[in-house]
């Protein structure tokens, strides 16, 4: 038993002896690697199992069909205006001016959306409540900014340089030159009056100043509706029992 | 019972404790470890792992599958931290379903160690990430946001220590800044701090203060801004600071092949990595230890 607190005795201040004679372990060596999960693994059998419920609710109500599409409509489809564009933004103009029109008592004069929002195309067939999630899955939600024309003007400029089909509404009309200069626009078929104050709806990611959209402020006020892009579109398509979205002339470009 | 009175007492019987039952033959083991580092970042939401027919990322991905492998590598290695550097929300439905609840109670049981907070977990508001707090059991680390006035106060420390078979780990989190970016409805009285300085002031703490043998950045500031060379990213936080020894990053969806290596103020290695996005990866770090050796001349051997 002597013996034994010796050894332990004599050990421990080997031990001391080495911690402050080397204080500190010193890294020596570091490898890295990146390892790629695929189906080589095999799913935790307890992880999958607490999944499960989760999926089968979200699938049952994903999968619920809300609407028609009688074709594939996709934001590649046009150069300046596509189906899928307008009818994005003729959505936001209709749901959207329901709440902004009871709170004000003003309409919405026009709706701006961004190519890049486009998430997904809308595939022929059934429209589920999944469509919308692919086609919007961020929470961005409706903002109606009040802008003076020149500020009005400033976006169609922006417009003319940003050789996107970025979505407008059905208000706008907008025609470049062969060098992209703007020949003609207007909004409810009337020229842009510079002093007016228009009411343009965005969403809040671009009126942040989201794809260099510089030209929402300052403004002459905000007004957040609450109201997700993604539940403009369940709600729109909810409405109706077939869509109908179609390419037309509300921004284009002349070639000669 | 003499015996275990003294092993308590002295502090050097401390480190006996956990030689016990190796023997002395045992020894030359004892003077290397080992600690592994594992990350995600940015898994938004991505619960299911991609389908079949999905056009970039077929088959890749899954938390289920996740779990086996980090259970393998624990089973290897029990010296394991399992790290998320931010955007844990929002991507896929569950998210829009269930407020990031889904996402905590996996990674729980996953027993993720530490994560730190990006952008997206903000998608829900400040209050939206503080209802879902319940269901984490893992901690959460953000050095430069002060959330003094608001529901996380007290929740998110600015760093937190491990020790790992003797070697002691401090990681320290870093988040990007908001303005311009999230909504200030969203993070309301969250303060954002300059990332480089609070780095420095950190790797001082966790490196002189607390004495750290690893030093780890948990990042959701970005890898780096090809268009904007000077803002604030990984890559130049590494060579802004010394005494950090891995900056794990996200933000960018970066899809390192392997680590990057970059020199630190001092001309010292610094390894930063991230493994893209939507957990199709996981990243592993292996630290070697060793005791009572003088650090070599040519530094740490990096095999990468």
């Amino acid at each position: 038993m002597a013996n034994k607190h010796y050894v332990l005795l004599l050990l421990s201040f080997l031990v001391l002896c080495c911690r402050q004679s080397n204080n500190e372990s010193t890294l020596t060596k570091i490898e890295g690697e990146r390892i790629e999960i695929n189906n080589d693994l095999k799913p935790k059998p307890e992880i999958e199992e607490f999944i499960a419920p989760y999926r089968e609710n979200v699938n049952k109500n994903l999968d619920s069909v809300i609407s028609y599409a009688p074709e594939t409509y996709a934001k590649g489809d046009g150069a300046f205006n596509t189906a899928i564009g307008n009818f994005m933004a003729d959505a936001v103009l209709e749901e959207g001016n329901i709440i902004f029109n009871k709170r004000t008592g003003h309409n919405i004069d026009l709706v701006l959306l961004n190519f890049g929002g486009i998430r997904s195309i809308i595939s022929q067939g059934d429209i589920t409540t999944r469509t919308a999630y692919e086609v919007m899955p961020f929470e961005n939600s409706v903002v109606v900014v009040g802008m003076k024309g020149d500020k009005v003007m400033e976006m169609m400029n922006y417009l003319s340089k940003a050789k996107k089909a970025h979505p407008v509404s059905k208000q706008l009309q907008l025609t470049l030159g062969k060098d992209f200069e703007i020949t003609s626009v207007s909004i409810h078929g009337k020229p842009i009056d510079l002093n007016k104050t228009y009411y343009v709806a965005t969403n809040d990611y671009l009126y942040n100043g989201g794809d260099r959209m510089g030209f929402f402020q300052p403004n002459e006020g905000l007004e957040i509706l609450d109201y997700k892009i993604r539940n403009v579109l369940i709600d729109h398509f909810k409405k109706h029992d077939t869509i109908h979205p179609k390419r037309d002339n509300r921004f284009i470009k002349l070639n000669d | 019972m003499k015996r275990r009175q003294f092993l308590q007492k002295s502090t050097a019987a401390t480190a006996l404790v956990g030689l016990s039952g190796l023997g002395l033959q045992s020894f030359e083991t004892y003077t290397t470890k080992k600690i592994t580092i594992l990350h995600t970042n940015d898994v938004h939401s991505h619960i299911d792992p991609f389908g079949p027919d999905h056009k970039k990322n077929p088959n890749k991905g899954g938390v289920a599958r996740r779990a086996t492998l980090v259970d393998r590598i624990r089973k290897e290695n029990p010296n394991t931290l399992l790290l998320d550097a931010g955007d844990i929300f929002q991507g896929t439905p569950y998210f829009n379903y269930y407020g990031g609840e889904l996402e905590f109670k996996l990674m729980s049981m996953l027993k993720y160690d530490l994560v730190t907070i990006g952008n997206h977990d903000f998608d829900n508001g400040i209050d939206g990430l503080y209802a879902q707090l319940p269901h984490a059991k893992f901690d959460f680390v953000s050095a430069n946001y002060d959330f003094s006035n608001t529901v996380l106060d007290t929740h998110v420390k600015p760093y937190k220590t491990f020790v790992k078979n003797g070697i002691k780990i401090g990681v320290f989190g870093l988040g990007i800044q908001l303005e311009g970016l999230v909504d200030k409805k969203m993070y309301k009285e969250t303060i954002y701090h300059n990332p480089v300085e609070i780095a420095q002031d950190m790797s001082r703490i966790l490196k002189e203060d607390e004495k750290c043998d690893l030093v780890i950045c948990l990042s959701h500031i970005g890898y780096y801004y090809k268009n904007s060379p000077n803002r604030v990213c990984d890559l130049n936080l590494a060579k802004a600071t010394k005494d950090i020894d891995l900056i794990i990053g996200g933000h960018t969806h970066t899809f390192l092949p392997k680590p990057t290596i970059e020199k630190n103020s001092v001309g010292k290695n610094v390894l930063v990595n991230q493994v893209g996005a939507y957990g199709l990866y996981l990243g592993k770090i292996d630290f070697y230890f060793e005791k009572g050796k003088a650090p070599k001349a040519e530094g740490t051997t990096i095999l990468v």
